[in-house]
């Protein structure tokens, strides 16, 4: 019997045959490996996954330096959101002068605005940011109650308009939507498709321009990403939305490509883009050495410029000369160990591919809330079966714009709109979990026993104390770049770090190694 | 640095900036994980239930376990009875606590989810226990959902007949770190008292570091101390806002006699917590106490000619935010400003109580405050220092004032839930910690010519 039944058979046998979809050992066999993904986590489990509110507001909209990002709710939401997700910004240009990342704007709702409605507060806490901060664009993310007394954000949204002649964005993110973060993550997408995208009209200044979607710049890895796309000689008119800004993505439509960092997030506007305005998209991972001269190369390749291929070409050569020494330094260190990566929705396949570069196998790979085509590849998305979870997130229908719309003709070498998906990075008899728990979190460290743990905060310390290198995945553990060559060698360094801890070596007190009583024998 | 605030003060009754509360049910959370083998439950949405881990663990450096309820839309509009039901089988076959510990959320409270009876239905395994308290997190704060399952626990748990501890005393010590309810049970154990600590998060979330996980630490209030809580002999409770309804409840309940205390930190309020020990335990004040408070008394001294006249901004949850308020006025500072984001106006009683003592005028007290408003006060009239919880780092860096962190929560530093702010001992720590900010940010501006080796 393997691992994965032993495991799966400690669960009754309601909760087993729902998991056992989710959990899985790669076959790698002629039939595609496949796997059940954005279905209803099971009550009582201890998944590690959050809401809705979370992906709209914590992952997609927070980011955005220059708006005023009211929770619409009781104070919790609101507060641990607030500064906890690392995603940096800096004022430039292009954020009015204004950085509210430090900043948390929430309605406090007491008892009375549950009973008899929040709208009048929503409305004077605006008439209170406009007084004082006087933003140009608010959006409002509900909490649960909200959808469930029914205050209509929108509406109050577009009241703040007509009243302030500003933008304001009602965002029904309502915790209990769909399945977990992604739901957010698509509400937030339909909102800035909807409002943002393509409302302003500034040409890219040069030849080769993209924006980075899905990219959100923790630990700031979306800078570390611009610097080398800039040395290139590549136009970065927005980010998605780390260190992001209302004012950049407005102007987003007009850039030539898009490149997807984070697939389950934002696959949405990378889709919506394509066809209202024609832009293709290009899947890329800057996570890795090879992975970014990849896709440096799938970028110079895509824009097919004899010139751009070779100041691409001179940049990884340069770049890689920079970092070759330190690379190998902790190559030698992590060479010939196993991993297991819990992530979000890519960094599980992102990471899979920094660690091979160092020599690390990833044995356990799993995601709190990706869909079956972040596993599989979107291939399989035509086959993915509808539920009543997610027939309730809008469907946002975009038409081909009549002014903007560009008809793409790329046929070159390189793959467009397409993402292959995490199993292809993945070797036969590798776990894959989705909707990962405490048990199976567990249980897995036991039964594979891999040399290191890159998971969130939630299992970081359960999975130190029984002995493991642990590192959050999430948040870098307050480090970063990861992303880049820069990132490459600060991760092979915090990797490094972690796992030859002095700290190790004492775990055992040395009595427990010695005989507690000494004495003759005969 | 909160570049965007401005210094003047404009009237706000709507919007809440840059919050010093969050909300009930991650004070349930906590509570919970104070009982030992108990499982907290969170009845709502996924995201509460991960907010409120993520929070404990990056205070406590520690795994925080909980479940939850995983409510989808559909849960919302038909009630979670089946999920909570559902939640309560799989966690009973998978992680095998003692306890559920279920506590509601703003979303199981709107739509008027009915606890009780759900769990007076629940098919709950042989020896095994679920309990419950509401904690909608429209009203009060993470204090009020702290008190809530507290008494939740004790509404469940205690029987009336049990007199197995009619000899010890019962000690709740309110929200406090696990290095605190080690200080305060040495201090007891010190006057020579048997006594029950509840919730007690020593041995849970300060868990040693052995190369094996346990899911369930050998720390918390064990279940038959909980059934015996009713018969003690006497109770202290710390904190008058966060115990004064435990305290009450017990005393209408079970007739038990209590002294409410101000957390005891600093010299005043841990000498009220010995002497209410004395008058129980009859007994002289070991010298080893003594020492102690003779030793922080005479650090205060030692130290007065850099905290004389200081002024200091106080922020956090307000029983710790009191008990530093008295430290820092022993050590001869002025709070110039003290405040609590949760919305109770006995602490502004009590904190102004305590100015007056010390003939203090010209202090901004205020509860249902924030860091905005605080922040705002200090663009105004600065203070020398800055105590409270981290999220004061932005106003310390904006204002490029010294800054101790103390209190709850403290996301940005290691060590501190191991050591205690409470006791003599907790008292050192403080003002060690205190007269080092405010001198080495003396050392910092000082030129060369009057920069010191000796101070």
């Amino acid at each position: 019997m393997n691992k994965r039944q032993n495991m799966l058979d400690k669960y009754s046998a309601r909760v087993y045959k729902n998991r056992k979809e989710h959990l899985i050992e790669l076959e790698k066999a002629e039939s595609a490996d496949t796997i059940s993904a954005n279905t209803r986590a099971i009550p009582g489990v201890m998944t590690a996954r959050g809401c809705c509110y979370a992906g709209c507001k914590g992952v997609v909209v927070g980011p955005l330096k220059d708006v005023c990002v009211i929770t619409h709710g009781p104070i919790g939401c609101g507060f641990y959101s607030w500064g906890t997700r690392r995603n940096k910004a800096k004022l430039d240009n292009n954020s009015d002068g204004k950085n509210f990342i430090p900043y948390c704007f929430s309605t406090d709702m007491q008892e009375s605005d549950i009973v008899f409605g929040g709208e009048k507060k929503l409305e004077k806490a605006i008439d209170e940011a406009m007084e004082i901060f006087k933003p140009t664009t608010i959006m409002i993310c509900s909490t649960c109650p909200i959808g469930l007394i029914g205050d209509d954000v929108q509406a109050v949204a577009r009241r703040a308009e007509e009243k302030y002649g500003i933008r304001a964005i009602g965002y029904s993110c309502e915790g209990y939507k769909g399945v977990s973060q992604s739901a957010g993550h698509h509400i937030a997408n339909n909102g800035l498709m909807r409002y943002i995208i393509g409302t302003g009209d500034k040409e890219p200044e040069t030849k080769f321009s993209v924006n980075i979607l899905g990219e959100y710049n923790i630990g700031g890895d979306g800078w570390e990403e611009a610097r080398i796309l800039k040395r290139c000689g590549i136009e970065v008119v927005s980010i998605f939305t780390g260190d992001g800004s209302v004012e950049a993505l407005s102007n987003s439509h007009l850039a030539q490509l898009n490149l997807v960092m984070c697939h389950r997030s934002i696959n949405y506007i990378a889709e919506m883009m394509k066809t209202k305005y024609g832009i293709d998209w290009m899947k890329v991972n800057f996570i890795g050495v090879g992975a970014t001269c990849q896709s440096l190369r799938d970028i110079a390749e895509y824009f097919n410029d004899p010139e751009l291929k070779k100041r691409v070409d001179d940049v990884i050569t340069d770049e890689l000369n920079t970092i070759s020494e330190d690379i190998a330094y902790y190559k030698s260190k992590l060479t010939g160990k196993t991993a297991g990566i819990f992530s979000g929705g890519s960094r599980s396949h992102h990471y899979q591919v920094l660690l091979e570069d160092f020599g690390v196998h990833t044995v356990i790979a799993g995601y709190e809330f990706a869909h079956r085509d972040d596993y599989e590849g979107r291939e399989v998305i035509p086959s993915i079966k509808e539920d009543a979870d997610n027939k309730n997130i809008e469907q946002l229908t975009v038409e081909p714009d009549e002014t903007l719309f560009r008809e793409s003709n790329y046929e070159g070498k390189v793959t467009i709109d397409d993402y292959e998906g995490m199993f292809h990075e993945m070797s036969k008899g590798d776990i894959v979990v989705d909707d990962y728990n405490h048990f199976e979190t567990d249980e897995l460290i036991k039964a594979f026993k891999p040399d290191m743990f890159f998971s969130g905060i939630k299992d970081k310390y359960s999975i130190q104390k029984a002995g493991f290198t642990s590192r959050q995945i999430h948040s870098y553990d307050y480090s970063g770049p990861y992303a880049g060559f820069n990132g490459a060698v600060n991760f092979g360094r915090d990797a490094t770090m972690t796992l030859y801890a002095n700290a190790w070596s004492l775990v055992t007190p040395p009595w427990k190694n010695e005989p507690m009583l000494i004495g003759k024998v005969g | 640095m909160l570049d965007l605030t401005p210094k003047t003060v404009a009237e706000r009754s709507a919007l809440r900036i840059n919050p010093c509360k969050t909300c009930q049910p991650v004070g349930a959370m906590y509570a919970a994980l104070g009982v030992h083998r108990c499982m907290p439950h969170s009845h709502g949405s996924q995201g509460c239930c991960s907010y409120h881990r993520t929070v404990l663990s990056r205070h406590f450096k520690e795994p925080a376990i909980a479940s939850s309820s995983s409510f989808t839309e559909g849960a919302s509009v038909f009630g979670g009875c089946s999920n909570v039901n559902t939640a309560v089988k799989n966690i009973f076959d998978i992680y095998g606590p003692d306890i559920i510990a279920i506590h509601t959320t703003c979303l199981s409270e709107t739509i008027g989810d009915d606890l009780n009876s759900y769990i007076m239905d629940m098919q709950i395994p042989e020896g095994k226990r679920v309990i419950h308290c509401n904690t909608p997190s429209y009203v009060g704060s993470h204090i009020t959902g702290f008190t809530n399952m507290v008494n939740g626990f004790l509404n469940y748990y205690v029987d009336p007949n049990n007199k197995s501890a009619s000899d010890k005393i019962a000690i709740l010590p309110g929200w406090v770190n696990p290095g605190d309810n080690r200080e305060m049970k040495l201090i007891a154990e010190q006057m020579g008292l048997e006594f029950i600590m509840f919730p007690d998060h020593s041995g849970v979330m300060d868990a040693p570091m052995t190369g094996s996980y346990q899911m369930y630490p050998d720390g918390g209030t064990t279940q038959a101390e909980l059934k015996s809580l009713g018969g003690v002999k006497h109770l202290i409770a710390f904190g008058h806002i966060i115990s004064t309804p435990t305290a009450e409840l017990m005393q209408k309940k079970w007739k038990v006699p209590f002294n409410l205390l101000p957390l005891p930190v600093g010299v005043t309020f841990t000498d009220k917590y010995l002497m209410a020990l004395q008058k129980l335990s009859k007994r002289e004040v070991p010298h080893a106490l003594e020492e102690q408070r003779g030793q922080l008394v005479d650090l205060m001294l030692d130290s007065h000619a850099y905290t004389s006249g200081k002024k200091v901004a106080i922020f956090g949850d307000p029983d710790i935010v009191l008990g530093l308020t008295s430290l820092v006025l022993e050590a001869g500072m002025v709070p110039k400003y003290v405040i609590s984001g949760t919305p109770k106006d006995d602490f502004t009683v009590l904190v102004n109580k305590l100015l007056d003592e010390y003939h203090i005028t010209g202090s901004t007290v205020k509860a249902n405050a924030d860091l905005f408003d605080l922040h705002q006060w200090i663009k105004n009239e600065p203070v020398d220092l800055l105590l409270g919880s981290t999220y004061g780092k932005q106003i310390a860096k904006a204002e490029d004032i010294p800054f101790v962190r103390a209190g709850f929560p403290v996301l940005d530093r290691y060590g501190g839930p191991l050591l205690p702010t409470v006791g003599y001992v907790g008292g050192i720590r403080m003002i060690e910690k205190i007269t080092d900010a405010i001198m080495t940010r003396m050392e910092r501006d000082y030129s060369d010519e009057d920069f010191e080796i000796v101070m």
